[in-house]
């Protein structure tokens, strides 16, 4: 048994210590947000938060978020970042086939609690683990700057 | 000019609804059986014509509740496309709908949702939109006739003093929203004929509409094959081949089922099924599984070596794909020439949703959740390995996480298995493949290789083209063979290089195919034939007017001034992009234009070249699609197709070594990523010319636009793709 804190909420999961929090979330707990898209680490589908970082969480195993907070895209709604985020989405009409956009949401998010007006660069530098193969990222670009100016 | 449209009875069924007492439209177009599966008793085929008067169940395009909301039935896959909006606007336009009311669900798959032209239901070929142009526009229209009908039987006036507008009926000072009239409006007789809009009337066509999938891809609800649960549904993962074709010697699954929470492990025709509670416990099981392989006869497969055999198979002619004059004599008397030998490698579709499948069998029926673009092969595979009739098995479409072709399988190669695990299992089970499965996989574009000899006269314009192809077939194999296949002669194979603009110009051509008999699966990949042909031919095209030192862009101009629609991008890209006039200081332009699918394509890539390394600053793109019904998820679809197009382009290769794909995962199948998108512009031809699509035509001519960039930055010639590190 391993108490895990996700969405602010305490759960407690009969899982393998070495169990990645992705499979935790999907297979466990059908917390489907979150998606898998290679499971090594180079496609950032998994993101999620740990603490408020964007970890990846098909590498990350529950053992390591002991004690500490997980975010997941399903409580980006409640989060003043995640709103201007997915409102920045919204108004961009970012998404085509939308399985990277939790992912990227995510890693977007992070980027803006850190990073208040981000320029090109550090977009590049964030997000450049996130792939879409729609090749939303032009729209990626421009909601986060979007979001930016939301929140400035 | 909008003369009624005869509409029979056999084309269009309205029901009552079976709840909520609402109206169902349905319709049933015969279509031309073209195509059979392979494999399939004739019988077995979905045949329209035949089960119409019959009220194929479900048929439903269109449902209007009692509580106003219209549903749309999609007949084709949302995979990020935009139909899961644009096709719903074709209805609520005719239909004078209120949008917000609108909903959306994936059809069944059943005879009624039979594509229009190609006779099986499918989503490719870029073909949606233009397909379900006028079928789902006659479904808004008659929707609206009969409203409009129970409306004046209601009210006790006249159709012809009623009018529509934003999901009202309304006569005088009454205004009764659609849902009241629903009932009455579903026992009213269709009517004979119906009359479509006039383009002036549209208020949602051609307007930039926003995506009704969006809100749910941004909070994390929307569905995808991936995330279907159900009690009692199991994870499972195959063990295939590491070789095309391998087959299972012996396996000892000892160790994989002592694996917490691995529960069978099950033989299938595909390798050894390890079936788990989760992913995570059926991914060590199958790690932990031992499979001895009999590798046959790919055992010693090597892409360099079969591209060695390419090279010798081009030097003499292929089967001829198009011919005019006599090549060999005008060749003979060129007062220059361009020889030149291209090449591009296998690659892989890498949807960012890896494959996967979910399958519930019972006694007579099976049920099949998963993403799909071909609803109809998926469910005859399914049907024939079960022993049931297509009618009895159900594809639950869901949202697709990425297609670009993969998941219009002929094979129906991720769905069979499924079926095949769970038919072995006993069990409901959703087969998951992980990303090295699926960059492992097959189904890739084609290898292929291209040589062509150019004479060029006194002028530097072309007297002759010799052009020979060399790679595998597409559609052999396939139900579309007996119509793709002519001679010999894949027509997909040679699409875009044999009926070439640029030939019409040319007094002698000989363009032909070495179709090579490999075993290594392939299918088409976003653009299909168009992906290799586009690189070859406008790349020839500027060496050629590199070799008659004219501007590449005026060199097109004359070449192509009897094609309207080429010119018209062109000059359009040219005029957005400042073509002529300098840029900043090592940025070099290039220029491409190529028609795919119906539509037309010009993109001149900004381009400059450090120390070896490629960027790529900005691609400007014009498009002649005909009508653009959403301009804006048009100018998404261009942005795609450049990524896509772009990443492979840059990096991405598949390659074989000792029988095996050499690449895994997104560290060695490279693909775009963020810091190495350019910026991307879109304009629009305006246009009446006829409807062509938008998902793929993008794609072709971005290749060449860099590579003749770079070659204007460098003066050197990329015949090989990916560009990867070749200037360094």
């Amino acid at each position: 048994m391993i108490t895990l804190n996700i969405n602010g909420k305490e759960q407690q999961l009969d899982v393998e210590d070495d169990m990645p929090i992705l499979w935790a979330l999907r297979d466990v707990l059908h917390l489907t947000g979150t998606k898998f898209g290679c499971g090594m680490s180079l496609c950032g589908a998994c993101t999620v938060h740990l603490d408020g970082q964007a970890i990846r969480s098909c590498i990350t195993p529950v053992s390591a978020a002991a004690g500490k907070k997980i975010t997941t895209i399903e409580d980006m709604q409640n989060q003043k970042i995640g709103q201007a985020v997915q409102s920045a989405w919204s108004e961009i009409d970012v998404v085509q086939c939308g399985y990277c956009q939790s992912g990227q949401i995510m890693a977007a998010t992070a980027l803006l609690a850190t990073n208040q007006k981000p320029s090109d660069a550090d977009i590049d530098a964030a997000m450049t683990g996130n792939i879409c193969r729609c090749g939303t990222y032009p729209r990626i670009r421009a909601a986060i700057h979007n979001a930016a100016s939301k929140l400035a | 000019m909008n003369a009624p449209i005869n509409i029979s009875r056999r084309t269009f069924i309205k029901a009552t609804a079976l709840v909520a007492g609402g109206l169902i439209i349905g319709f049933s177009i015969p279509y031309a059986k073209r195509f059979l599966m392979p494999g399939a008793a004739p019988d077995a085929a979905p045949d329209a014509a035949k089960d119409a008067p019959k009220l194929p169940a479900p048929n439903a395009f269109l449902r209007i509740g009692s509580d106003n909301t219209i549903t749309v039935m999609l007949a084709h896959s949302e995979m990020g496309q935009s139909i899961w909006t644009t096709l719903p606007m074709l209805i609520a336009d005719e239909l004078d709908a209120d949008w917000s009311t609108i909903k959306v669900e994936h059809a069944a798959s059943a005879p009624a949702y039979i594509h229009t032209t190609y006779g099986i239901q499918i989503t490719g070929g870029s073909s949606t939109t233009w397909s379900e142009f006028d079928r789902y526009r006659q479904a808004g229209a008659l929707t609206r006739a009969l409203l409009v009908s129970a409306a004046a039987e209601k009210l006790g006036v006249t159709a012809e003093s009623i009018k529509t507008e934003n999901g009202f009926v309304i006569s005088g000072d009454q205004k009764i929203p659609y849902g009241d009239l629903a009932e009455v409006a579903a026992k009213i007789e269709t009517p004979k004929t119906v009359t479509l809009k006039d383009p002036k009337d549209w208020k949602i066509i051609g307007k930039a509409t926003k995506r009704l999938d969006g809100p749910e891809k941004i909070n994390g609800t929307a569905v995808f094959g991936q995330d279907i649960h159900f009690e009692g549904l199991m994870t499972a993962m195959v063990a295939r081949s590491p070789v095309f074709g391998g087959t299972v010697k012996t396996f000892d699954a000892t160790a994989a089922k002592q694996i917490k929470g691995v529960r069978q492990v099950v033989q299938v025709p595909t390798g050894v099924a390890v079936i788990a509670d989760n992913y995570w416990a059926a991914k060590k099981g199958r790690e932990a599984l031992k499979v001895d392989w009999d590798l046959g006869v790919n055992a010693k497969l090597d892409s360099k070596i079969m591209l060695e055999e390419y090279r010798k198979m081009a030097a003499t002619a292929g089967l001829p794909a198009a011919k005019a004059g006599d090549t060999k004599a005008a060749l003979a008397n060129a007062k220059q020439l361009v020889e030149a030998e291209y090449s591009l490698p296998y690659l892989a579709h890498s949807p960012m949703e890896p494959l996967n499948c979910a399958v519930k069998i019972e006694k007579d029926s099976c049920e099949i959740w998963t993403g799909t673009q071909m609803q109809t092969t998926d469910q005859l595979a399914a049907a024939k390995i079960l022993g049931l009739k297509p009618e009895q098995v159900s594809i639950h479409t869901v949202f697709l996480g990425g297609g670009f072709g993969r998941r219009a399988n002929p094979v129906a190669d991720f769905v069979s298995e499924a079926v095949q695990v769970a038919k072995a299992a006993g069990v409901p089970v959703k087969t998951v493949w992980s990303r090295e499965d699926d960059v492992k996989g097959g189904h890739y574009r084609p290898m292929y290789l291209h040589k062509a000899n150019i004479a060029l006269d006194a002028n530097g314009m072309p007297t002759a083209w010799q052009h020979v192809a060399v790679g595998q077939s597409i559609m052999k194999g396939t139900s579309f063979e007996a119509f793709m296949i002519k001679d010999g002669v894949d027509a997909t194979s040679v699409e875009g290089a044999a009926d070439s603009p640029y030939l019409k110009s040319i007094p002698n051509y000989d363009i032909s195919l070495h179709t090579v008999q490999a075993t290594i699966p392939v299918q088409w990949w976003r653009s299909v034939g168009h992906s290799h042909t586009a690189f070859v031919m406008e790349s020839l095209i500027d060496e050629m007017a590199n070799l008659a030192q004219k501007d590449p862009l005026a060199y097109r101009r004359t070449l192509l001034k009897d094609h309207p629609r080429h010119l018209a991008t062109l000059n359009l890209a040219a005029e957005k992009a400042d073509w002529g006039k300098p840029l900043a200081k090592g940025v070099f332009r290039g220029i491409a234009v190529h028609e795919s699918f119906g539509s037309f394509v010009a993109q001149i890539a900004e381009v400059s070249v450090t120390e070896g390394e490629v960027k790529v600053h900005r691609i400007v793109s014009a498009i002649d699609c005909g009508l653009a019904v959403n301009p804006d998820s048009l100018k998404a679809q261009m942005e795609s197709s450049v990524s896509y197009g772009l990443g492979a382009a840059l990096q991405s290769e598949i390659t074989f070594k000792d029988g095996m794909v050499v690449q895994s995962n997104f560290h060695d199948y490279q693909v775009m990523r963020m810091a190495n998108m350019p910026k991307v512009e879109v304009y629009i031809v305006q246009s009446t010319e006829k409807m062509g699509g938008v998902g793929e035509p993008g794609l072709p001519p971005v290749a060449p636009a860099v590579t003749n960039a770079i070659f204007a930055a460098t003066g050197k010639r990329i015949r090989t793709l990916p560009i990867g590190n070749q200037l360094a």
